[in-house]
């Protein structure tokens, strides 16, 4: 679709992923504008009401970025976050809303480049779907 | 002789279960029957819509609505009865939260219209033809009420003062409810009157309830036999009392079926479904990607089962399509 920015909110933990985000940042890396970035204290803190909620006030897609499993601050916040993500992918499907919509990934704080690329493909696979119809 | 307080009984679009939890009442029905005027209940009584449009609006001291809203005319009379009333009352989980006929949300009105009118097997229309809101027959234009696209909860289209949660309510609920009308002894408007409590607090077989649930595939009650005395979770069978408000008496429990989640979700939920897919994910004892898709594919239809009763007031109300213009 031609002139679609898509809109993603992007939920990232405090411990690793925002940290991974900042040291793009830092190197001056560039990625899509599209992403809105909320801080939150793990990814396991991610409610998926507030996942609804995003696609349901204007996001076209969601990322949830956690620490990689093991490394996690509150020792498994990221698993239940997986748990969660798997299962709720299923229910969003019957909402009309596709899969590819709602990512779940894990960034260290070392690791800006993967952040880039893990946003900037998020980004080209729903300029693909086009805006989430309301 | 003080004039008695005025009650209406209206139904929308319901199965008729909440007017039949009126009737169990029993004898009660008549001691409320002896204290109030009954003045509009088209289920029961012969009253005509003119006797209600001629009444002075808030005329009524409580109308009890159940069903949810799917045509115009549902809608229109809402409406009308919102006026003449003092205090409108959600009766039941469909004028609740939109309840299992909000399930149609999930699909688009077209879609079931053919299905019913059209594909069933049952069905014998050789000419195909569709319910129209207008039609001529004989020179003559007959109406019928429109069928919106997507089914509402009562209080999408009017305020509604409190709502009696379950499908169908209580008859206890029902009376406690007409009791505080009466009695002059209402909570804060918008109160659900019912538990406050999640339904697993008030559970005869929480204490069967292990602290630490682990479950590795989710059973289906005809994959399964299970011990009728200990909670449905710990035995793999999806029980969504961890997120149902309580106050219906455990009545499926006790029936020896798993909570459905007919009550709605606690007065700090705001979408049920979502709240049942998180606590059920949390519960899972697997986290390997291929054994987790599993767990999860053992659920058959994860929407249908969390929002039962629900989607029509959930977050995203339904299924996503794009407005046609
Ligand atoms: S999960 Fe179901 S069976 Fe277990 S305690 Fe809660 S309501 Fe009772
Ligand atoms: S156990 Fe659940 S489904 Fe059954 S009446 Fe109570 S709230 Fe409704």
């Amino acid at each position: 679709m031609i002139g679609f920015e898509p809109k993603i909110i992007g939920f990232l933990c405090n411990w690793c992923s925002y940290e991974g985000a900042d040291a793009a940042g830092r190197a001056r890396k560039a990625y899509p504008a599209g992403l809105r970035v909320v801080r939150v204290m793990c990814s396991g803190r991610v409610d998926s009401q507030f996942i609804l909620e995003a696609f349901k006030e204007g996001a076209d897609g969601v990322m949830i970025l956690g620490c990689h499993p093991g490394d996690c601050h509150y020792k498994e916040g990221n698993l239940q976050m997986l748990k969660r993500y798997v299962i709720l992918k299923r229910v969003l499907s019957q909402f009309g809303i596709e899969e590819d919509r709602l990512k779940l990934d894990w960034i260290s704080a070392g690791e800006g480049d993967k952040f880039v690329k893990i946003v900037c493909e998020m980004t080209e696979r729903m300029r693909q779907l086009g805006p989430l119809p309301r | 002789m003080t004039e008695k307080p005025k009650i209406a009984l209206y139904w929308c679009s319901s199965c008729g279960g909440c007017e039949e939890s009126v009737i169990d009442l029993a004898e009660d029905l008549l001691t409320v029957a002896a204290a109030v005027d009954i003045v509009f209940w088209p289920v029961a009584l012969d009253f005509k819509y003119k006797d209600v449009v001629a009444m002075n609006d808030g005329e009524i001291t409580a109308t009890l609505i159940n069903g949810a809203i799917r045509t115009g005319e549902q809608e229109h009379m809402a409406k009308i009865m919102r006026k003449k009333s003092k205090l409108l009352i959600a009766h039941g989980s469909c004028a609740h939260l939109g309840g299992v006929v909000g399930l149609a949300n999930f699909y688009q009105r077209e879609d079931l219209l053919s299905r019913l009118y059209q594909e069933v097997p049952t069905t014998n229309n050789p000419q195909g033809i569709l319910p129209q809101h207008e039609t001529i027959e004989s020179g003559r234009k007959i109406k019928l009420p429109d069928i919106h696209d997507t089914v509402k909860a009562l209080d999408q289209v009017v305020e509604v003062d409190y709502y009696i949660p379950g499908c169908p309510p209580t008859p206890e609920l029902i009376k406690e409810a007409m009791m505080m009308v009466l009695e002059n002894r209402l909570p804060p408007r918008g109160t659900v009157l019912a538990g406050k409590k999640a339904l697993c607090d008030t559970c005869p077989r929480i204490d069967s309830k292990p602290d630490k649930l682990r479950i590795k595939k989710f059973k289906r009650i005809y994959e399964t036999e299970w011990d009728p005395e200990k909670c449905f979770l710990d035995e793999g069978i999806i029980c969504l009392g961890p997120a149902t408000r309580g106050g219906c008496n455990a009545r499926c429990i006790n029936a020896n079926m798993p909570c459905r989640g007919c009550f709605g979700p606690t007065d700090n939920v705001r979408d049920q479904g979502a709240k049942s897919s998180s606590f059920l994910a949390s519960i899972i004892d697997v986290t390997d990607k291929e054994a987790l898709k599993k767990t999860a594919d053992s659920i058959p239809d994860p929407g249908g089962l969390f929002y039962r009763y629900g989607l029509a007031s959930s977050i995203l109300k339904g299924k996503l399509t794009p407005k046609s213009s």
